[in-house]
């Protein structure tokens, strides 16, 4: 089959080439500009060994951001996902408004994220914003929530779940369609209470697609910085910066790019390990067609 | 639909109806709000007053503000060179993979899958020095050059390519088609809706895009609606409310117009794109 090969090569060869120059080959220049300097001018860049990776571990803003990373996981995952669940399970019968429910979860996601930023930056002025409003309202003082440090972080995690959680509701209407009604309706002439169908099983049925949504809020959770931008730059005093936003500021705020390549090389070792994770804990039979 | 199991008490019912309204009133309150200040003088930012007069001068005065219209049309030929080039880039190599024999073909094929995980905007450092070595640097060709190959694309057509049946291609083949012929004549006809479905991912991904096109652009001639929202709304403390919503709706306004008219094909294309 010698006219397959070069057909195939013929056919794969523009796509290959900007997806390993884009891709592979940078995701390798980055670990070896990690082991060099950032040139400065008229200092060339020398190769310095892991000095970029001890001067990572000693960089507080470093441990910082990993730690703002953490919790605005552990609080986006979860969060996104149950409230999708939430909707999925509201739309997916008859309910009165069915259309304007399903539009109302999921028009967040069709918005760009930067521009409902802004609206979310009205929502948390001090004095102003919609919260303020009802803080004033049941008697408390004004708060600064986007530049507290100590809420700050939470404000742009509030953000993330709202714009993603739509998203996800429609991967869990793909999934409760596929299971049969007769389970339903023999448990219903069983007499089965509602929340014991879900726990029992519709909850199992659809592990599969609340494992893939793991793995997609995981990832989500080190990319989706662009809100970042407008409501916080990560501030204040790094309250609420996370990694991503730390390798902009590090590669194009400072132009130093050699530790800024070392941001990435953690970047792109989470993300392989929630990759591989997801390659070894879902294998053919937990994804549906 | 599904019937409701018999064990619901009409107290039980009403709960569920409340909870699923709360949830989407406070969804959609943001836009509902954006919608509210864009239409009514600024003095009614925070009046709720249903008889305050409607006004389109907030879209006027953004729209003066700054140069949305040349951001806007940056916007259509950057998504529209985007979705041009995957398509075309993709549609061959997705066949290659799923209807061709060639060595190393899973070892290639594993290396598209990479990108899955690793997106080319993990990597803006070192991507923005291929760019700036291109000389590339300020261009809407730039925005979009890392994301011309797609894996999702080459995943998701490659899927769709292997359910057309194999004797379409010996068909095809007796009647003297040439490999060109076939796939744009047979499977790229039959894959329609995959491609409409990863259409219009694509369009709003990239209409959404933020990070990396304000890295590589620095004028007004390139900059998608994005970006210049952004610059137009951190600059200057001094804008009305009012006109950064409308300045906001703008740039959301077309996509969510398409949302709203295909809305079905929309939620349908982003779940069969979704699911793997």
């Amino acid at each position: 089959m010698r006219r397959d090969w070069l057909h195939a090569a013929l056919l794969l060869a523009p796509a290959l080439v900007l997806l390993v120059s884009f891709t592979h080959w940078p995701a390798i220049q980055t670990v070896i500009d990690s082991l060099w300097s950032t040139p400065r001018g008229r200092r060339p860049s020398v190769f310095v060994g892991l000095a970029n990776y001890e001067r990572l571990m000693a960089d507080p803003t470093f441990r910082r951001v990993m730690w703002n990373n953490t919790i605005y996981a552990a609080l986006t995952i979860p969060a996104s996902i149950a409230l999708a669940l939430a909707m999925a399970l509201y739309v997916q019968g008859r309910i009165i408004g069915r259309g304007f429910l399903r539009l109302a979860y999921f028009t967040p996601t069709v918005l760009p994220l930067i521009a409902v930023a802004n609206i979310w930056v009205f929502f948390f002025l001090p004095g102003f914003g919609m919260f303020e409003q009802l803080r004033q309202w049941v008697g408390l003082s004004p708060r600064n929530w986007l530049g507290d440090q100590s809420t700050a972080l939470y404000g742009v995690t509030i953000v993330t779940i709202w714009a993603q959680a739509g998203f996800f509701m429609i991967f869990y209407l793909a999934a409760l369609q596929t299971i049969p009604v007769a389970l339903r309706e023999a448990a219903a002439i069983e007499g089965c209470p509602r929340f014991t169908f879900f726990r029992r099983v519709t909850w199992p049925l659809l592990m599969p697609t609340t494992l893939f949504l793991s793995v997609n809020a995981t990832i989500n959770a080190f990319r989706t910085v662009d809100h970042l931008f407008v409501m916080t730059q990560g501030g204040p005093n790094h309250a609420s910066n996370l990694l991503l936003y730390y390798i902009y500021e590090t590669g194009f705020t400072f132009w130093d790019t050699a530790y800024a390549a070392t941001l990435t090389v953690v970047m792109v070792v989470i993300l392989v390990v929630v990759g591989l994770g997801q390659f070894f804990l879902m294998d053919r039979r937990v994804h549906y067609k | 639909m599904s019937t409701m199991p018999t064990s619901d008490s009409p107290f039980d019912r009403a709960l569920f109806v409340t909870g699923a309204w709360l949830l989407a009133l406070v969804w959609i309150l943001p836009l509902a709000w954006a919608i509210w200040a864009a239409i009514h003088p600024a003095q009614f930012v925070t009046r709720f007053d249903p008889l305050a007069p409607l006004t389109t001068q907030n879209f006027i005065d953004a729209w003066n503000a700054a140069p949305f219209g040349r951001y806007l049309l940056n916007t259509v030929m950057l998504v529209t060179m985007i979705l041009s080039a995957q398509l075309l880039l993709c549609i061959h190599a997705a066949f290659a993979f799923a209807r061709l024999e060639f060595p190393f073909k899973n070892l290639l094929f594993a290396l598209v899958l990479m990108q899955l995980m690793i997106t080319p905007d993990i990597l803006l450092v070192r991507n923005y020095a291929t760019v700036a070595q291109l000389g590339l640097l300020d261009t809407i060709l730039a925005i979009g050059l890392p994301y011309f190959a797609s894996a999702f694309a080459i995943f998701l057509l490659r899927q769709t390519f292997k359910t057309i049946p194999k004797e379409l291609d010996e068909a095809a083949r007796i009647e003297g088609v040439t490999l060109l012929g076939l796939i744009w004549r047979v499977y790229v006809p039959l894959a329609k809706p995959t491609i409409l479905a990863f259409a219009l991912v694509s369009v709003s991904n990239h209409w959404n895009n933020f990070v990396w096109p304000l890295i590589v652009t620095s004028s007004v001639n390139t900059r998608p609606l994005t970006v210049g929202l952004s610059i137009f709304a951190t600059t200057d403390s001094g804008i009305e409310w009012s006109i950064i919503t409308a300045a906001t709706l703008i740039t959301s306004g077309p996509l969510l117009i398409g949302f709203l008219l295909f809305q079905r094909q929309f939620v349908q294309s982003f779940m069969r794109a979704g699911i793997k």
